[in-house]
């Protein structure tokens, strides 16, 4: 890639601008064009559900980068600009106004799409998903709303985006149930000590929650949503409905172009994609491991550090992301820190005070560690990240010991490992 | 307006008129200042927004929380007694002139 060569980046959130950004740092002295769908620079989506949401604020301050940066760094930021194909024979891509848009080398970084409840009535207004700043802005003033016409907030889906829409609800002074269709919170990432404590925070908040839950039917009366019914014939009365049952890659683009795609973009570690001119990032990707398993990570260090890989890759070297996944979470006053992959663990131990809550829940499998959930546990979090990224790990016993300090383990890996990561 | 500056990893220094109540790391990032990732934009949760404090301006700044301490014993550059989280720095009038370094590496 030479000063002549153009780079094409599709998607201008967290991942497409760290590919501009980190492609700037390996030295690229070409041209970089980042298409953007939304009418704003590239921004951070994590306060959509929690701070942004509860306190509003302008644009500006979830921006990544300032305008001043995107220039200095020589980036074509093209807002509100749609890609319709990617035309891979020719190397190009065709915006939905019909320009054909030429590329050396090109990036996915399109992201995920909420996933949309197939019931009746799903798709009438007051129905509401959040992915991106309109959407956060239309929940808060949907909530607002609410609180205000002393009506229900319901949220369908007790995962980590529901659950923090209805601690901001709360927060903004609304009354809220949530729906969750399983028989407890979060249930696909953490273990039923963790689903506990969130479900008795949530409760001592004022929050209903009701479990096995299946939505068959959003009821409107006089022009506007009204309730949610349940399969069993519950209804629940509603003055605005937010789903929150998970995302989906937005792999669209790129299977559409003949790109191996399953659940995602498949990529390697180098965030290689199955055209050698082509890398993509973030939420719209799939990793295949070495063992051939695949990994669909949700999360800003996914997009960040794909992102990285995928800039490297772009310029010819390799620049894996290896590092254990970790992702948080703010509800409340509950901070809550995840490092590692829990899927498949067969032991968990607990580390603190779980009342207060401030502990840490361990993930072993076989006796290895694999996860570490912290809730107002931020040294064990910290801790366990570094340990997991050095492969290290406290027995379950030391997990457990109060006494034992987990930094203990890391004297030593420190200066063997200081070059790496 | 207090004006901070920043030394990036490579030892350029660049400084910056900040907003009061404005973080370091919120100008740090609007400025695309290279030393800085800032995952978590603010929420002192993932410590990717580490920074050395010059010498003498430590006790001018409010003292880290506890949180930011936690984070701190677990930067991934050396952590130093002058080791600080941008995003829990707020500008205000009296840290006109302070400069702060990035480390080679936040995570």
């Amino acid at each position: 890639m030479d000063s002549h060569s153009r780079i094409v980046i599709v998607g201008a959130g967290q991942g497409g601008m760290q590919i501009a950004e980190s492609l700037r740092q390996e030295g690229f002295a070409g041209e970089i064009v980042l298409l953007g769908d939304e009418p704003h620079p590239p921004y951070q989506r994590p306060p959509l559900s929690k701070k942004w949401l509860i306190e509003g604020g302008t644009v500006g301050a979830l921006s990544l980068r300032g305008p001043a940066a995107i220039e200095r760094l020589r980036i074509t930021l093209r807002q509100d600009t749609r890609v319709r194909a990617i035309e891979r024979t020719r190397s190009e891509v065709e915006l939905a106004d019909g320009t054909r848009l030429p590329y050396d080398r090109l990036a996915i970084a399109t992201g995920s799409l909420p996933r949309t409840l197939p019931v009746p009535g799903a798709s009438q207004p007051g129905v509401l998903a959040l992915r991106g700043i309109a959407d956060s802005l239309a929940i808060g003033e949907a909530v607002r709303r609410c609180a205000a016409e002393k009506r229900r907030v319901v949220v369908v889906g007790g995962g980590f985006i529901g659950l923090e829409v209805a601690a901001a609800a709360r927060k903004l002074g609304a009354e809220v149930t949530v729906l969750e269709g399983l028989p407890r919170l979060m249930s696909r990432v953490t273990a039923p000590v963790v689903s506990e404590s969130f479900a008795r925070l949530h409760r001592a908040h004022g929050v209903q929650l009701m479990f096995g839950a299946q939505v068959a039917e959003i009821v409107s009366r006089e022009g506007r949503v009204a309730a949610v019914r349940a399969a069993d014939g519950q209804e629940y009365p509603a003055g605005c409905v937010v789903i929150g049952i998970g995302v989906d890659p937005d792999d669209l683009l790129a299977r559409s172009a003949g790109l191996l795609c399953e659940r995602g973009i498949i990529v390697d570690e180098c965030a290689r994609t199955s055209d050698a001119t082509i890398v993509a990032a973030g939420d719209c990707t799939a990793r295949r491991l070495a063992d051939g398993e695949l990994v669909r990570l949700e999360s800003v260090q996914n997009a960040i550090e794909q992102g990285k890989s995928g800039a490297a890759a772009l310029m010819g070297r390799e620049r894996p992301f290896v590092n254990a996944p970790w992702f948080w979470s703010d509800q409340y006053d509950v901070k809550l820190q995840m490092v590692g992959l829990s899927r498949g663990y067969d032991q968990v131990v607990t580390r603190g005070d779980l009342a207060k809550p401030a502990y840490s829940a361990f993930y072993y499998r076989a006796g290895r560690l694999l996860a570490v959930d912290s809730l107002n546990r931020v040294s064990d979090h910290m801790q366990s990240k570094r340990l997991l990224d050095h492969g290290l790990y406290p027995t379950p016993e030391q997990a457990a010991d109060p006494q034992f300090e987990l930094a203990s383990l890391l004297k030593g890996a420190s200066a063997a490992t200081a070059g790496g990561a | 307006m207090p004006k901070v500056t920043f030394i990036e990893p490579d030892g350029r220094a660049v400084t910056l008129t900040l907003k009061r109540g404005q973080t370091l790391m919120r100008a740090a990032m609007d400025a695309g200042l290279e030393g800085i990732e800032a995952q978590c934009g603010g929420n002192c949760a993932c410590a990717t927004c580490h920074c050395y404090v010059q010498p003498g301006w430590l006790d001018k700044l409010k003292p880290p929380s506890e949180d930011e301490q936690f984070m701190l014993t677990n930067v991934a550059a050396e952590r130093r007694p002058n080791s600080r989280l941008s995003c829990q720095l707020v500008a205000e009038d009296a840290l006109d002139g302070l400069t702060v370094q990035f480390p080679d590496r936040q995570s």
